[in-house]
């Protein structure tokens, strides 16, 4: 479904991403882990195509995303939960949903999909006239999964949606995930949580300074004693 | 008194509607952009500059009743078409090419923009049509036709209130009104509230951000040549430095109302309008500059991002 091949990109003159290729396959949970600095926002932002690789190559069901602007990657369906939630502060939580549906026309869908995000999180059903950036850290999260849901992706890339948020709220979300790619949706996570993301994971990439160094299940990497040591805090 | 106060009143509002109107073009892209166009109080110009055209085309000056009013409507829409259209391609040729520089060059490039445009009123003020007096003094003002009869509508009332005085303060107030429609209920401008607060985010909506700063450079050029027209109604002159001293004046109203705010522009204006209308009154009008200046330095140091303006942008 998506082919990331030897892709290089560099944030001025430091080059960050050394040739990293990974695939997804439709129906997959895949998940991104390394370290802070490992690549791994760059690696998705270069996929939604809000920065541009220097070279190599990302194709999506065939189609080359390179020279498409963002917003028309958004067209080919794949929708970007980006770090930091990035929701629009001064607008309202309904509007914010309505923007995530900016591309579509089909009423009675964009109103079905609507539904269903309020029902996954009723928090914003009960708050969907407040402004969104009244919302806590982790209601801002919610907001911002359902939006990129709205966008009724085919491929959702998800940027640690775990970051700084409680336990229960991280396993809500989760949760949320899980349910989505059983309905359809294919995921490529992006996380720091790395036990976590596994756990969900069909397959899985370690990305370290900017290159791939391991590749495997997500059953397979847990077991690795060389990411149990790196990613998963044991001994 | 109570009728100098009143008249006055009058004064401040239909002045501080002209403000409003091109203070909006000068929030709306610094809301978007994060730049101050420093020509677009000279799109306000040359579009007065279009208006006294049409008017001398049209033979406006010896029309009237139903027919004056519709093509005075003609006028209106054709200036603001004009205005609209000329912010756009300023945007296009000069500011597009520069989005990624750093963000002295597109400003500097404005001022520059700014003189170009205020040449192109000399030579515009220069060709032989009779209202621009034959065009042997490109820099003397043209005197606008006092189209609207200047009858009192109070009567013998102290008070004067003219018919332009109403058709400027509600033809403002609905073009406001459309405004802010456009702004809260429909697509685009939906679309233009995410883009001011994250264009990044935006990208990631579907939204093309380049589309969105188009369509705002046309809305607020549109408010300009607008404004020009209603300008020219009221004040009966133009002359190519017009877009210099009110685009001054309109871009304080912006940063008092709090730059990127468009109630804050509105608010701004009017109340710069009203503040120098009393001033002119009680103060003396040698005193406007230093009265309303005064006023700003003394706001910003107590609310230095405007009246309206959020103190700081949200980080969470």
């Amino acid at each position: 479904m998506l082919i990331v091949d030897a892709i290089h990109a560099a944030h001025g003159a430091i080059e960050v991403l050394h040739g990293v290729s990974l695939k997804v396959q439709a129906g997959e949970i895949v998940t991104l882990i390394g370290a802070n600095g490992a690549g791994k926002t760059t690696t998705l932002t270069c996929i939604s195509g809000l920065h541009k690789p220097k070279s190599g190559k990302i194709a999506f069901e065939g189609k080359d995303l390179l020279p498409l602007p963002a917003h028309d990657i958004v067209h080919c369906g794949i929708a970007h939960c980006p770090e930091g939630r990035r929701v629009f502060p001064r607008q309202s939580v309904a509007e914010n949903l309505a923007l995530g549906a900016y591309i579509r026309n089909d009423k009675a869908g964009i109103r079905q999909d609507l539904d269903k995000i309020y029902s996954l999180f009723p928090v914003l059903l009960e708050r969907r006239a407040q402004l969104a950036g009244t919302l806590s850290g982790g209601e801002q999260q919610m907001l911002a999964v359902g939006r990129a849901m709205m966008i009724r992706p085919r491929l959702l890339l998800l940027d640690e949606p775990s970051l700084g948020l409680a336990p229960l709220i991280v396993k809500r979300i989760f949760d949320v995930i899980l349910e989505l790619n059983r309905q359809g949706t294919t995921i490529l996570l992006v996380e720091q949580n790395a036990r976590m993301a596994l756990k969900i994971a069909s397959r899985a990439y370690v990305l370290e300074t900017g290159s791939v160094i391991a590749e495997g299940t997500g059953a397979e990497l847990l077991a690795d004693p060389k990411v149990q040591a790196a990613y998963l805090g044991d001994a | 008194m109570l009728d100098t106060l009143a008249q006055q009143l009058l004064l401040g509002l239909t002045n501080g509607m002209v403000f409003a109107l091109i203070a909006l073009g000068y929030t709306m892209v610094y809301g978007i952009l994060e730049f101050i166009n420093f020509a677009h109080g000279d799109v306000f110009m040359l579009s007065g500059f279009f208006a006294l055209t049409l008017v001398s085309v049209l033979g406006l000056q010896d029309a009237q009743g139903f027919s004056l009013f519709a093509q005075l409507g003609l006028v209106l829409v054709l200036a603001s078409a004009f205005g609209a259209v000329v912010n756009l391609l300023i945007d296009r040729l000069v500011y597009k090419p520069l989005r990624k520089a750093p963000k002295l060059a597109p400003l500097v490039s404005a001022i520059g923009v700014s003189f170009v445009l205020q040449n192109i009123g000399l030579i515009w003020g220069a060709m032989p049509l009779d209202v621009f007096g034959g065009g042997g003094q490109p820099a003397a003002p043209k005197s606008f036709p006092a189209l609207l009869p200047t009858t009192n509508l109070l009567g013998n009332s102290a008070i004067t209130l003219q018919l332009k005085d109403v058709l400027v303060i509600g033809a403002s107030l609905a073009v406001m009104t459309v405004l802010y429609l456009l702004v809260t209920r429909t697509k685009l401008g939906m679309a233009m509230r995410a883009t001011a607060q994250d264009p990044q985010a935006a990208r990631l909506m579907g939204i093309d951000v380049d589309r969105v700063v188009a369509a705002t450079f046309l809305v607020g050029g549109g408010l300009a040549g607008f404004a020009a027209v209603v300008y020219a109604l009221y004040i009966n002159t133009v002359y190519y430095q017009m877009g210099y001293q009110n685009g001054l004046y309109a871009f304080t109203a912006a940063v008092v109302g709090g730059i990127g705010n468009i109630p804050g522009a509105v608010l701004g204006g009017l109340l710069l309008g009203l503040v120098r209308a009393f001033s002119d009154q009680f103060i003396g009008a040698q005193w406007q500059p230093a009265v309303l200046f005064g006023i700003l330095i003394v706001l910003l140091v107590f609310r230095p991002s405007g009246l309206l303006g959020s103190t700081a942008r949200e980080k969470v």
